[in-house]
């Protein structure tokens, strides 16, 4: 267990609830939900969702800490904002699915090699150096995130449609040598790190 | 007629050589016939995109978004904000409104600008490409400037989710948006129905999830064909991506023989005000539309 994990499990004594309400991203929304099923059918991918969102919250409420925190559910989330327009008591369900699977991967409780997880974290990465996402290492860091020799099969398996991007001028390989990037991009590299460090010390993540 | 000026946010995708540069290419003209004057907000950064909430959690993210809205308030006083792309779009979006409705936030947010010499009053308006087209154009401005209508051409409006939810076209409805239909029709050509019209092409999981992706993909161009369509049009940068470039991957592992034209609607309305291919960016579609380059040919 992580140490953050364990302080969190130790200040919360299995009040899901309330460490949802204080430390995910709209968690306070979860009481709200009056469990009408509406959000359940709203997931583009929804048969791979191993519990829908309102059973999401009604295992948070339950107190169903690991189940839910252990997941990879709210990792299926395509952002569709489906359920965000349907749901009649307006819970922001999209940011719920999207905080409660930031603060799994935190905790480092989200399943290890999660392909969604590994993705988001190499995006965030790539964006963070220079300010701006760029499309060719991104790329190749995703092709390679299984390691080197799935890496190749995976570029080997999208290498049509890699080339004809190259082709349409949609896919610069130069970018692996430069490529765009903010002027700025330590005044944003100082800016994300004291958002961050304000969230922390927020959410509870420093000690 | 006096040019109406907007702060341009033109995102990650739109750069040069990036996946949706040929969409910055067809607004050129297209702006240039309507007097939109697109105004590129000076060193933007990346909005985190959805996907961006893994490790980046809540405070990062609206900062990175109230950057750009800083950046717009200093530098473009007065103009509203404008993307082109509907993730850009609802970022900066949600950014603005959630900062407006906490003033904790807010605070935050601007102590996080410092460490870049910004801040952020909260003056700013993110608008997208498509609400400056209908609420500050009309359709029937828009209509004007046609001189080549795209007659004959059968079109499936895709619409997709980001462009439609959460915020949508002020006065569409969420399941059945109609103005790009119109938009369709105002260049000429045939809007067919569509009942795929706001199904999500899988987003960014695409990547990760690419077998489940490409079922949602596979859905979207099958009904389009079945309605009798000769072309996708879409107002989104990953829709546009999504859709065309798994197209020859669905037909590898399932035999099919996929091939719809995916465009964007500034493709088709440059080509309509008379724009040759090269100004509508189609060079840089994967799958052409042979129809669409005799008619810009013309
Ligand atoms: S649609 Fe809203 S109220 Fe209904 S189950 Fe889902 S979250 Fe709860
Ligand atoms: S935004 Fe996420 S949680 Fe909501 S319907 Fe779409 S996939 Fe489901």
């Amino acid at each position: 267990m992580s140490n953050q994990n364990q302080q969190a499990v130790a200040r919360y004594h299995n009040n899901f609830l309330r460490e949802v309400e204080e430390r995910v991203e709209d968690g306070d929304w979860v009481k709200m939900c009056m469990q009408c099923g509406v959000c359940a059918g709203s997931c583009p991918l929804g048969s791979a969702w191993e519990h829908t969102p309102q059973k999401i919250f009604m295992m948070i409420r339950a107190g169903k800490r690991d189940e839910v925190l252990k997941s990879d559910a709210m990792w299926m989330c395509t952002s569709c904002y489906n359920c965000i327009v349907r749901c009649p008591r307006k819970l922001p369900i999209t940011h719920i699915m999207h905080g409660l699977a930031n603060y799994a991967h935190r905790l480092d409780m989200a399943p290890k090699g999660q392909p969604t997880r590994v993705i988001a974290k190499l995006f965030w990465d790539n964006l963070v150096k220079t300010g701006r996402v760029n499309e060719l290492k991104f790329s190749l860091a995703m092709y390679f995130k299984d390691g080197f020799v799935q890496g190749i099969k995976n570029a080997m398996a999208m290498q049509s449609a890699g080339l004809s991007l190259v082709k349409a001028k949609r896919l610069n390989p130069m970018e692996i040598i430069g490529g765009h990037k903010c002027k700025d991009s330590s005044g944003i590299k100082k800016m994300i790190a004291r958002a961050r460090e304000i969230e922390d010390r927020k959410k509870g993540f420093t000690s | 007629m006096a040019k109406k000026n907007y702060a341009f946010y033109p995102g990650c995708s739109s750069q040069k050589g990036a996946s949706a540069s040929n969409f910055v290419t067809s607004i050129g003209m297209m702006c240039d016939k309507l007097d939109i004057q697109l105004n590129e907000i000076p060193d933007w950064n990346c909005c985190g995109a959805s996907i961006g909430y893994g490790e980046g959690g809540e405070l990062p993210r609206l900062a990175l978004n109230a950057r750009n809205l800083a950046l717009a308030e200093k530098n473009l006083p007065g103009q509203d904000l404008v993307s082109g792309c509907p993730a850009c779009w609802l970022s900066t979006r949600e950014t603005a409104e959630r900062l407006h409705q906490h003033s904790d936030l807010m605070a935050e947010t601007n102590v996080a600008l410092k460490e870049a010499g910004l801040s952020f009053k909260g003056g700013v308006k993110a608008r997208h490409m498509v609400e400056v087209l209908i609420e500050d154009v009309g359709f029937a401005g828009m209509k004007a400037q046609v001189v080549k209508p795209l007659e004959g051409l059968k079109i499936a409006g895709y619409v997709g989710c980001q462009t439609n939810r959460p915020f949508g076209i002020a006065g569409e409805s969420f399941e059945n948006p109609m103005y790009l239909d119109k938009m369709i029709e105002t260049v000429g050509a045939e809007a067919v129905s569509y009942d795929q019209k706001v199904t999500c092409c899988g987003g960014a999981l695409a990547f990760s999830e690419p077998e489940k992706s490409q079922k949602q993909i596979r859905d979207i161009v099958e009904s389009a064909y079945d309605n009798g369509a000769e072309m996708i049009v879409t107002p989104c940068q990953l829709c546009q991506a999504n859709v065309e470039i798994y197209q020859s991957e669905i037909n590898k592992k399932h035999g099919t023989k996929l091939a719809m034209p995916v465009m964007y609607y500034s493709q088709l309305m440059t080509v309509a005000y008379g724009g040759n291919s090269k100004q509508a960016g189609l060079d840089g579609n994967i799958i052409h539309s042979q129809k669409l380059r005799d008619i810009a040919a013309k």
